[in-house]
């Protein structure tokens, strides 16, 4: 810990597939603590830089820093065990199973029955499951419900909850706010709130500048696979953000087009 | 204390958006329910039309439960593996083929038979292994690919057996099989020997001339039935791999994200299929005492009608060993009870066909209340 301030960085990071160049050159670097956000148009290549973060895939050029030590991961589950977790758009719940079930999907409690059979510890389960989502301000009506019988915004939290109960320390979430009403946005922006109460360091994926601009901390833009650079809130307005990220003169020229509207 | 006597129900300290549910409601969100449910009115139905015809006869009951556990065994495997979301279309034709591979080598080759048995459940249970592992690495459904199975194994036995012995009905196996003490104790006859002459004594169950029992015993096949029935559903409902199973089934990507070993747990499955298959043949070659290359035909269909009436769901992720177990009992009722009435059994197909309509409309339906957001 004492070698670096950051708990995560890409230094430099280029990804390239085949004749594509995803990421060019960009550098990140996450404070302990603090809610990054990462912002880009789509095509921008925050998915490439997500799955980077998350493991899936390996820089080509560049170096990736946990804890200001050199990693280099072979598959998401290695990041897991840094405390590096990523919540995906699709939040990787199974709606006909139990909200219990889904907390502990994959990494299940076991008791042993009779001192041989190793059984599910459901009642330990049920209790953590709706604690844990307790503290992130939703309550559950039966831990036994299937998911599916939840709204967008509980999942996201569930989601949320499961990543930080099992010790991530990173927390990257993809567009959670994509898919949600407005109200169930602000939701989520809480729970990102409450994640940073907490001490964990959040980076924050999203193409919504009025999501990301009252909760972060910092901002890093991307276009076209290259970073734009790293700004701390006192640095920049929502204003700039928004010219930055959607590229200020093509922007520009696009508003021309469209005469008499203003953004 | 005193004023929760006289206070409604909200005031029990719970979560006021927790409904109580009728205790009919809760049973219909049971997976099994409905199959249990049809169960009973198929017995309703056939203790009014046959009930004086000895179909409930302690002779009937065997009769027609036999029936059930041989198709319980593979609906069984055909359960778990619907539930994480494959099918074996090749369970028919493994039975088939499994059968040949207990009966051909002690008699063509002098092998015991304790060796062949062994030898049946290696092979299928590695066919088993290649139809999942080609399910994972193709990609392709598994319905296409265990078709192609369904062919291959079938025509395999055919070509095998006319090539090893010269006649697709191989027979003579059951003789050597009673003399083999492995074998025959955990394959063949009945259990529960004892017990059924002291029914016998005691004049509770009907005899023959000699005061034995009519009855000698439950067979075997009942006994595993029953067996795998209970081994299977406490994996599912209690442990870690039965939790891994719905994950498999219920969403795949989401399972693996998480950790779940998906492409382990499918193959796995495949792997149970097979043995179940397998399983069947050894316990029908010992009672029928040959193999036959057209054993099994339309299995793989029958297997998975139960574990749909059983409500299990087409599409994965949900379901139960115990309804399929009452799926494969509604079979074996109906398909023998036809006999014991004056109906013509070629109605039997109607029935099942009937059956399996109204039970995918129905598991439809709860699908849909159980996922949609209220």
């Amino acid at each position: 810990m004492s070698a670096s301030q950051y708990i995560l960085e890409l230094d430099n990071v280029s990804k390239i597939f085949g004749s594509v160049i995803a990421l060019n050159g960009v550098t990140l670097r996450l404070r302990e603590g603090e809610v990054h956000c990462l912002l880009g148009d789509n095509g921008a290549g925050k998915s490439t830089l997500i799955k980077t973060l998350a493991g899936v895939h390996k820089p080509t050029k560049g170096e990736y820093r946990v804890d200001g030590k050199p990693v280099l991961f072979d598959s998401p589950s290695q990041a897991l065990d840094k405390g590096i977790a990523t919540v995906y758009q699709d939040l990787a719940l199974v709606p006909l199973m139990s909200v219990a079930r889904n907390f502990f999907m994959g990494r299940e409690p076991i008791v042993k029955r009779f001192g041989i059979f190793p059984v599910l510890d459901h009642q330990h389960m049920e209790v953590t499951a709706r604690q844990k989502l307790g503290e992130m301000g939703i309550r559950i009506r039966d831990a036994e419900q299937p998911i599916g019988t939840m709204s967008g915004g509980e999942k996201q939290c569930l989601a949320i909850a499961r990543a930080i109960h099992f010790g991530a320390r990173v927390l990257i979430l993809d567009e959670p706010t994509a898919a949600l009403g407005v109200k169930q946005s602000f939701n989520v922006l809480k729970l990102i709130h409450k994640a940073r109460e907490r001490g964990i360091s959040v980076i924050f994926i999203t193409h919504n500048v009025h999501h990301a601009y009252p909760i972060g901390d910092s901002f890093t833009l991307l276009n076209r696979g290259q970073s734009m650079g790293t700004f701390t809130k006192d640095t920049i307005t929502k204003d700039e953000v928004l010219d930055m990220m959607a590229g200020g003169a093509e922007m520009q020229k696009m508003m021309a087009e469209l005469d008499g509207v203003h953004i | 204390m005193e004023n929760s006597v006289s206070q409604p129900a909200p005031a029990v300290g719970g979560d006021e958006r927790v409904r109580q549910l009728g205790w009919f409601k809760l049973l219909m969100n049971k997976p099994w329910f409905a199959a249990a449910a049809g169960s009973v009115l198929v017995f309703a139905v056939f203790a009014i039309t046959a009930g004086s015809s000895g179909m409930f006869n302690l002779d009937g009951i065997m009769n027609w439960s036999q029936v059930a556990a041989y198709l319980g065994i593979i609906s069984i495997g055909a359960c778990l593996l619907m539930i994480a979301g494959e099918f074996d279309l090749s369970i028919g034709s493994m039975i088939g083929f499994s059968g040949m591979m207990v009966a051909i080598p002690p008699l063509y080759f002098g092998w015991p038979v304790w060796l062949s048995v062994i030898f049946a459940f290696v092979v299928s249970m590695a066919i088993g292994w290649l139809n999942g592992y080609l399910v994972i690495k193709t990609r392709l459904p598994s319905f296409i690919v265990t078709l192609a199975f369904l062919f291959i194994l079938r025509g395999l036995t055919l070509a095998l057996a006319v090539m090893f012995t010269n006649q697709t009905i191989v027979s003579g196996v059951g003789d050597i099989a009673i003399k083999d003490p492995l074998v025959s104790s955990l394959f063949h006859g009945v259990i529960g020997t004892g017990f059924f002459e002291w029914m016998a004594e005691k004049g509770w169950i009907a005899t023959q001339d000699g005061g034995k029992p009519l009855v000698a015993g439950i067979p075997k096949v009942i006994a595993w039935w029953a067996l795998l029935g209970v081994i299977a559903s406490l994996i599912l409902a209690k442990t870690r791999a039965g939790n891994w199973i719905f994950a498999v089934g219920g969403d795949a990507n989401a399972a693996k994200n998480v950790g779940v070993p998906v492409k382990k747990v499918k193959i796995a499955l495949f792997v149970f299929t097979a043995f179940c298959a397998c399983l069947f043949a050894t316990l029908q070659v010992c009672d029928i005492g040959s193999a036959a290359a057209d054993r099994g035909m339309q299995k793989e269909f029958e297997a998975t009608i139960a574990a749909v009436i059983g409500g299990t769901l087409l599409t994965g992720g949900y379901g139960s060993v115990v309804g399929s177990c009452f799926g494969a009992l509604i079979f074996g009722v109906v398909q023998i009870g036809l006999g014991y009435t004056d109906v013509n059994s070629d109605w039997f197909r109607v029935f099942v066909g009937v059956m399996l309509l109204v039970a995918v409309i129905f598991n439809n339906y709860i699908r849909r209340r159980a996922t949609e957001s209220r």
